[in-house]
């Protein structure tokens, strides 16, 4: 698709004389009213969709921060009191350490094993590849809520009932496809050259994965870790059908509670969803420009 | 493949029998897999092909003395059943209603993020964010401002708009809407992230050609842009239309289905059935229901857009 540099030139030159062209034309005014007009209509939709995005946030740290019977739409003056009657009283404090558990080893898991199918995904050829593929995309149309009764019966028998371990599989399961397919084109982006030269020079395929291809990868880890840390950190529907002891509950089941007695504490409320909020938002704001350019690089298309 | 000359080359010094290179060299990539594999085949594989077998049952965990095997008893009763029907109505309705929007806003979103201006990476940060939120938590924030006491419509009525007391979740209209709304606000950025990121391997030179002959805005965008986009838009949708048709964890905290089952879509009556009535045998015939339902909407969905053509 390359075009050869007489080529560019020519176009470019074109491009420019038109510019100067209409720029001096009474044609050239109205053109730059109209770029006015784009600008501002650009730049409208954008802050009313800004506001869109940022206020819903807003408003619930709003209910958190301010005393309760408050009805001021500022967060001043600021308490403290809500968080701790939900991190003390309620028990978040438990449930976010439960989360926090669940979360970090599912991350683990996931991209450990992405990162093991991945490698043999690119490195190697092999007749079960290609439908190894395509049946890691088919899992993506199973969905979630069509498992909960069969995956309840396979831990009831597993005796997994109540245990956070049963958390961990699930999360690492739904979420391992995307992962390998990631990853799977994270590593065939990274030149076979650079690990032969490892080869050549008396490394082992462990040692020149060690030492050639982790670090470059590290931004693709980085990435996959993350989507297996927001998505475990949000599971809600298989923590409230598996976990029926209020001192196994993750965040999100502790939060549905909260939501069955609406009525009593709103500040509570608020305040237990920013303690649900403040990890994965966090996560989400270091990794959301590799998001973009981690897709672009051609990572999701086949 | 360059990999045929890996280090076996190095290492022949080693005597190894035919046999045992073979394994050697052939079993490494199945082994890397296998644990993916187990762990598919286990917790994935046979649990779906066991909600066939449950589906066949009657099988309700609160009254073990009825169970056993019905045949076909489980889809006659979904027949006759009223809840089933307009619960596949309300799917419908939800779907096609998150879907659209989302990928309007979305596409939008993502054109006008992808045009230079001051403070963009900020406003992309903003723009995303929802997107990393759980349902559960798009449900306590969106509840802050449907309520009566003490959201939106409290202000609003202090105001002088509307009165006291109402709120969107009460009317079966209006609760569907509200649902929606507060679903889009977490589902758009699915979309502006994914049209963002095939809009920035678009090439430049193509808009530069079509200017240079004189091609307006929209003439650009309409044969230029959307065909670019053309595949990852399908893609998206889909897996947009799968993921919307499943979402149960907004519409079960939110809504809980009501008012008078309103917004009870297919998967939240099997969530509903699984977890509250504990009647597992019928929770498998809706769910083996919402599977055919879904592979037919997939396959036709692949057939007439001719999704892979030309990929």
């Amino acid at each position: 698709m390359k075009s050869n540099t007489l080529e560019f030139t020519t176009r470019d030159d074109a491009i420019r004389e038109e510019c100067k062209r209409r720029a001096l034309t009474p044609g050239g005014i109205a053109k730059r009213k109209q770029k006015n007009r784009d600008r501002f209509l650009l730049y409208g939709s954008l802050t009313m969709y800004v506001i869109f995005s940022a206020v819903p946030f807003y408003w619930m740290f709003l209910f958190a921060v301010r005393p309760s019977g408050s009805t001021s739409l500022v967060p001043w003056p600021m308490t403290l009191e809500h968080f701790r009657t939900v991190w003390f009283g309620i028990g978040f404090g438990v449930f976010f350490k439960n989360s926090v558990f669940v979360a970090t080893l599912s991350l683990v898991l996931t991209t450990g094993v992405a990162l093991l199918g991945g490698y043999a995904l690119a490195r190697y050829q092999f007749r079960w590849k290609a439908p190894f593929l395509v049946a890691m995309i088919c899992t993506q149309f199973v969905p979630g809520s069509m498992m909960l009764i069969p995956l309840f019966e396979t831990f009831r028998s597993l005796g997994l009932i109540n245990s956070l371990t049963s958390l961990i599989i699930v999360n690492t399961v739904f979420g391992l496809p995307l992962s390998i397919i990631l990853m799977y084109g994270f590593i065939r982006n990274i030149a076979v050259e650079l690990e032969e030269a490892a080869w050549v020079d008396g490394c082992s395929r462990l040692q020149a994965f060690r030492i050639i291809m982790l670090p470059l990868l590290r931004p693709g880890i980085v990435g996959v870790g993350a989507f297996a840390f927001i998505d475990s950190w949000n599971n809600f529907l298989f923590a409230l059908m598996f976990l029926n002891v209020q001192d196994q509950f993750t965040v999100p089941v502790g939060l549905s509670y909260m939501l069955g007695d609406f009525s009593v504490d709103f500040g509570g409320l608020a305040a237990g969803g920013v303690i649900a909020a403040v990890p994965v938002v966090l996560v989400f704001a270091y990794v959301q420009k590799f998001l973009v350019q981690g897709l672009s690089a051609g990572a999701v298309k086949g | 493949m360059t990999i045929l000359l890996n280090k076996d080359g190095l290492r022949s010094r080693v005597r190894e029998s035919d046999l045992v290179k073979t394994v050697r060299k052939r079993g490494v990539p199945y082994l890397l897999l296998s644990p993916t594999a187990i762990l598919m085949l286990v917790f994935l594989v046979y649990p779906l092909g066991s909600i066939f077998y449950f589906s066949l049952q009657n099988y309700n965990v609160s009254k073990p003395w009825d169970n056993g095997y019905v045949g076909l008893g489980n889809f006659i009763t979904m027949m006759h059943d009223a809840l089933f029907w307009s619960s596949l109505r309300v799917t419908a309705n939800w779907v096609v209603a998150e879907v659209s929007l989302q990928l309007t806003f979305g596409l939008i979103m993502a054109l006008i993020v992808n045009e230079a201006f001051k403070g963009r990476g900020l406003a992309r940060a903003v723009l995303f964010s929802p997107w990393a939120v759980s349902g559960v938590l798009t449900t306590t924030i969106w509840l802050l401002i449907y309520n009566p006491a003490v959201g939106v419509n409290k202000y609003l009525a202090d105001m002088g708009i509307g009165q006291y007391g109402a709120s969107p979740l009460a009317g079966a209209d209006s609760a569907f809407w509200a649902a929606v709304l507060a679903e889009l606000w977490r589902g758009v950025p699915f979309f502006t992230i994914l049209i963002l990121a095939d809009l920035q391997s678009a090439s430049g030179e193509l808009y530069e050609a079509a200017q240079v002959d004189g091609a307006g805005r929209l003439r650009r965008f309409w044969n230029i842009t959307l065909p670019h986009l053309k595949n990852s838009i399908i893609l998206a949708t889909l897996l947009r239309v799968v993921w919307e048709f499943n979402n149960v964890d907004l519409l079960y905290t939110l809504t809980g289905g009501g008012p008078a089952n309103a917004t009870t879509t297919l998967p939240l009556y099997v969530a509903r059935t699984a977890i509250t009535s504990k009647d597992f045998g019928y929770g498998a015939s809706l769910t083996v229901a919402a599977f055919i339902i879904l592979s037919i909407i997939t396959i036709l969905y692949l057939r007439l857009t001719k999704f892979g053509k030309g990929l």
